[in-house]
């Protein structure tokens, strides 16, 4: 078998797998996937840096400790790289920005980086952004826009564009990115990739440049539900350099991806989320939705009643209300937070700002102190109409983005006959669930000859594990499938 | 009607920032675009028990 081929579709549990096995050595999966970034990057522009050298030589530790009969952790030899905004030991910390790159190296890794590595996963590099997160495009000046994979006339989404397009481009198998009001889930979506936005505060961000404290979260980028099981898992537990990790225990989710979906209340989101769309990404959900009713029927389980009738797809609906005014009440929170966090550069070298990020940096920074907290407040009044559908529901479906990837450079789509602007109107679904912190899991709907969408999976607070089940019962069935290209 | 150009001039001295006349157009189109979307949150009605919960552990 040609390693090579077998490494840019394999997930990396079977990577993993086959280092384990001594079917091939840490070295060579690390080569095989800095041969592809060499070769394919050129096209999609995922990485800003890459490591092979430390690569290299982390993938030769993984080896002797095999040689050694030492356990080597469950990503023995997977090569995977990180969103520029993840402190890695050694390396500038980019934030997507000119500014940064006037820093001192960092010291060490962010927690993320540290448990994934300390578990034999292999950083080659870090992945193109938006500049300080503060975008949904990845249409960074400084560093060039990321390329869709699947179509590289077009976005790969944003802010962790480069997080998504590597793992769709199949450079590597697992990334992390960042997620303030969808910056992992549209990215995912538009690239045709699973992407994990967990509870806000369950993993650590220290070690990571932030955007918005209040809605800031982390979380993994890959091609298989046991890929981000395992991520999850590996990432979780408290953290005190991290003031916002919770200190519940862990649960660890990977042992529990083949329970199964019997008797979970699942709905379809109505209302602002069936609004403001293209139809295809309504579409997308009503498959997952058939798909889920069917699976109940098959299961002789008759699909639990939601507060209303069976008619999206054979789920009942809920309404979610004021969400436009959860999307708003995140756009204010964003802007005062970013911009108070920038504040310094913006007075002394706003020129150096990348001109998409700096003028709405700029205007974040004179938001009266009575919005920001009216915004907080009502972030409240949100969280608690949601806690009361969760008393109903266990799952609720929504669409990830309104449209598919756009082209580069396109400023405004028409969606339902009116002209809007597409860098705001890619966060349209995902933004209200930030707010107010809930786990939410990006699946890519398998669509021929279609470019990729995506259906958010929402739960609970916490009940992530429940919402990869749904995912692996959806991927084994085939209705959802992260799309990489062939090389 | 409000003077958003005068609101912005005004607050950006206020706290020490001065505005490139390069930058000054973007930043009052995007300043009037958080006009418009901070009143969905402004013109909500939320009772007073309601508060803000930011994560501060003395």
């Amino acid at each position: 078998m040609n390693a090579d081929i077998f490494l840019d579709k394999a997930d990396a549990v079977a990577t993993a797998a086959a280092v384990k096995s001594g079917k091939i050595t840490a070295t060579a999966a690390v080569s095989a996937a800095l041969e592809r970034i060499a070769v394919a990057d050129r096209a999609f522009n995922c990485f800003t840096v890459v490591t092979p050298e430390t690569a290299l030589a982390d993938a030769e530790k993984i080896d002797n400790s095999i040689a050694n009969h030492e356990n080597p952790g469950p990503l023995a030899g997977v090569p995977f790289a990180v969103k520029n905004l993840f402190d890695i030991g050694g390396i500038t910390t980019l934030a997507g920005s000119k500014i940064n790159a006037d820093n001192h190296p960092a010291t060490r890794d962010a927690a993320a980086v540290a448990r994934l590595r300390q578990a034999g996963a292999v950083l080659v590099g870090t992945l193109n952004m938006d500049e300080y997160a503060y975008g949904f495009v990845t249409e960074n000046s400084h560093y060039g826009p990321t390329r869709n994979p699947h179509d590289p006339a077009r976005i790969a989404g944003g802010s962790s564009g480069g997080s998504a397009a590597a793992v769709a481009a199949g450079l590597v198998p697992i990334t992390l990115g960042s997620d303030t009001n969808g910056s992992i889930r549209v990215p995912a979506a538009l690239c045709g990739v699973f992407g994990f936005k967990p509870t806000y505060g369950r993993l650590s961000r220290a070690g990571t440049c932030l955007f918005s404290s209040s809605l800031d979260c982390v979380g993994p980028f890959g091609r298989s539900i046991r890929d981000i099981a395992m991520l999850y898992d590996i990432m979780q537990g408290p953290d005190a350099d991290d003031p916002v990790c919770t200190q519940r225990p862990p649960e660890l989710c990977l042992p529990q991806l083949d329970r199964g979906i019997a008797g979970l209340r699942i709905a379809v989101a109505d209302g602002y989320f069936a609004t403001g769309t293209q139809p295809e990404a309504l579409d997308a959900v009503e498959i997952v939705a058939q798909a889920l009713t069917n699976i109940l029927k098959c299961g002789k389980e008759t699909v639990k009643k939601t507060t209303n009738p069976p008619k999206i797809g054979g789920l009942g609906t809920v309404s979610i209300p004021e969400s436009d005014r959860a999307r708003a009440a995140a756009f204010v929170i964003t802007a005062c937070e970013g911009a108070n966090l920038h504040l310094d550069n913006l007075r002394s070298r706003p020129q150096d700002f990348d001109p998409a990020t700096r003028d709405r940096f700029l205007a974040g920074a004179l938001i009266p102190a009575a919005w920001y907290l009216q915004a907080q407040r009502f972030r409240q009044w949100y969280r608690d109409r949601i806690r009361e559908i969760f008393q109903q529901t266990d799952i609720i479906l929504a669409p990830a983005t309104p449209i598919a990837a756009p082209l580069i450079g396109v400023e405004k789509m028409v969606i339902a006959g009116q002209e809007i602007l597409v860098r705001p109107n890619l966060g349209r679904f995902t933004q209200p669930l930030s707010l107010i912190g809930l786990p939410v899991l990006c699946v890519p709907v398998k669509r021929t000859g279609a470019l990729p969408l995506g259906v958010q999976i929402i739960g609970a607070p916490y009940s992530e594990a429940v919402i990869l089940r749904v995912a692996a019962v959806l991927e084994s069935q085939g209705i959802v499938s992260a799309k990489s290209i062939d090389h | 009607m409000m003077n958003i150009e005068e609101y912005v001039d005004r607050t950006a001295e206020l706290i020490n920032l001065s505005l490139n006349p390069e930058h000054r157009p973007g930043v009052v189109v995007n300043f009037e675009r958080i006009v418009a979307i901070a009143q969905l949150v402004t013109e909500f009605p939320l009772p007073p028990e309601v508060e803000a919960a930011p994560v501060f552990e003395p």
